[in-house]
């Protein structure tokens, strides 16, 4: 279980991280939102694989 | 925790002086996160932008990059693939039964000294990103020494950390690459997806337009002198010449399974040296845009723009990841040279002289004539060990010539190394022949020396 909550924090760290800008580049959002969100994806995939148990694959 | 550590350093077994066993191979998987990581590096936040302030243009750019990136995965695969699984020991192991133990201790040093100086722009560029917060002056492309105190503290600041990981050994580096290589990337993309509407561009349609007019307009910056579609397409084929054709990879490809593996290194180039120098040369466009065309040059301040804290953390971890497995291989080089020091130790000295080699922002500034430089100097090795390890048996000449006569110095090999750098140097200077393309016939010339210089030394030997 651990195992898919990581898998699925670190997905959506990488979503958060390239998402926005495409929503920048439509004119959805601007890129002071962008860069929060960005950061906030960061912290989560770097704190989700950090978290992996060794041994693990993603 | 001090004598875990030293208890680890101590466990670190590198496979220096023997064939890597069976039991330590790794699958294509492994070397296609660490080529991942490696060449989506902090100095693509340097070359990217190179290539606009050398005005190249936008179709230059786009196809001297895919035609370049082909050529060299497939030097890759073709060239130091196959010879790497063949002989699984590293490339000085291999030129020392080549070319004999004191021809390789000079080999080893300028090869070393080489990686010290690229790993230092690598942990340069990370630099120019700690600098933000405390408003560190950045350097100019003119500038060739340290211009603030605080600069040369953040260099060390890098460089002492970059070095204790790569102290810890291969799969040490791999596992850190491995982290930051899927996020980097997608940093990479997003921070020119973002600025895209500054340059003009609304929707992709109107992107081919920008980037003629805005982005790579084909005029270089002042002081700066004109690339082509081959300045582009040599430049991409041989940034790391001194890894494929010179055969500096075969110390990595050792570990595969298949010489195969040689091919995941397209997912290393074609993110790093295709995406990530359009990404960041569309960076450094809004950056030029942004200050009317300042000679300012500094990748940490100009990801900060785009992305924020993430486009500073990225320039830091991208130059770090990359100059981990460079510090890694002059370490290599060097233990070579003392066989009977530990790899940490000797990674240790050689972390210092790279740290110190980063203090000054020329290493950044003239990075495209250093990484061709750095190629071309190195390459003749490649072409003596390609030529002994398949030409050789067929010509009936005798291959690991040294080791076979317990020779200290290949004289055949030193001449061919020796004379192709100064015919190099002769084309360079005479013809007035760009050192970006003097890589391809150093190549034949290397080749044929060797051969000739053989029929001549070993029939006389005979």
């Amino acid at each position: 279980m651990k195992k898919y909550i990581i898998w699925g924090a670190q997905g959506a760290g990488l979503v958060l991280t390239i998402l926005p800008a495409i929503l920048v580049f439509q004119g959805y959002i601007s890129n002071d939102l962008n860069k929060q969100l960005m950061f906030a994806g960061m912290a989560i995939w770097f704190g989700a694989t950090l978290l992996k148990p060794a041994g693990a694959k993603s | 925790m001090l004598e875990k550590l030293s208890a680890r350093l101590e466990d670190v077994q590198e496979f220096e002086k023997t064939a890597v066993p069976s039991t330590h191979l790794k699958s294509w998987k492994s070397f296609l996160g660490m080529y991942a990581g490696e060449h989506t590096a902090g100095t693509e936040f340097v070359i990217g932008p190179l290539f606009v302030a050398h005005g190249a243009g936008a179709a230059d750019l786009i196809f001297g990059l895919l035609f370049g990136n082909i050529l060299a995965v497939l030097s890759w695969a073709f060239l130091t693939g196959p010879i790497a699984v063949r002989e699984r020991i590293t490339l000085y192991f291999k030129l020392e039964k080549i070319c004999g133990p004191r021809l390789t201790v000079l080999y080893n040093l300028v090869n070393a000294l080489m990686f010290c100086f690229l790993a230092g722009s690598m942990i340069a560029v990370s630099a120019t990103a700690i600098g933000i917060p405390f408003g560190l002056p950045m350097a100019k492309l003119t500038d060739w020494l340290p211009n603030s105190a605080g600069w040369v503290v953040a260099v060390m600041v890098v460089g002492l950390f970059t070095t204790v990981i790569a102290m810890l050994g291969y799969d040490q580096v791999s596992k850190m690459a491995n982290i930051a290589a899927p996020w980097m990337i997608l940093v990479f993309l997003a921070s020119a997806i973002a600025v895209l509407p500054e340059l003009g561009v609304t929707h992709i349609s109107s992107f081919w337009e920008v980037a003629q007019t805005k982005i790579w307009s084909g005029v270089p910056l002042e002081g700066q002198s004109k690339f082509t579609f081959w300045h582009v397409l040599f430049f991409a084929w041989f940034c790391n010449m001194a890894m494929h054709i010179g055969m500096a990879d075969m110390s990595i490809l050792r570990y595969a399974k298949s010489w195969k593996s040689g091919f995941t290194v397209a997912g290393g180039v074609f993110v790093g040296h295709y995406m990530a120098w359009i990404a960041s040369g569309i960076l450094y466009a809004v950056f030029l845009q942004k200050t009317q065309s300042s000679l300012d040059f500094s990748p940490g301040p100009v990801a900060y723009y785009a992305t924020g804290a993430v486009g500073a953390v990225c320039v830091i971890v991208a130059g770090w990841t990359t100059a981990n497995p460079t510090i890694y291989r002059a370490g290599l080089a060097i233990q070579a040279v003392l066989p009977n020091s530990k790899t940490w130790k000797v990674t240790l000295i050689v972390g210092l002289i790279t740290t110190l080699a980063a203090c000054f922002p020329a290493l950044v500034m003239r990075l495209l004539d250093f990484v061709a430089l750095y190629g071309l100097l190195l390459m003749p090795m490649g072409a003596i060990i390609f030529i002994d390890v398949w030409v050789f048996p067929k010509l009936g000449l005798q291959s690991n010539l040294a080791a076979i006569r317990n020779s200290t110095w290949n004289w055949a090999a030193a001449l061919t190394w020796f004379l192709t750098l100064g015919l190099a140097i002769f084309i360079n200077q005479k013809f007035g022949v760009e050192i970006f393309f003097l890589g391809l016939p150093g190549w034949f010339i290397a080749a044929g020396l060797f051969i000739l210089l053989n029929f001549i030394i070993q029939k006389k030997q005979a």
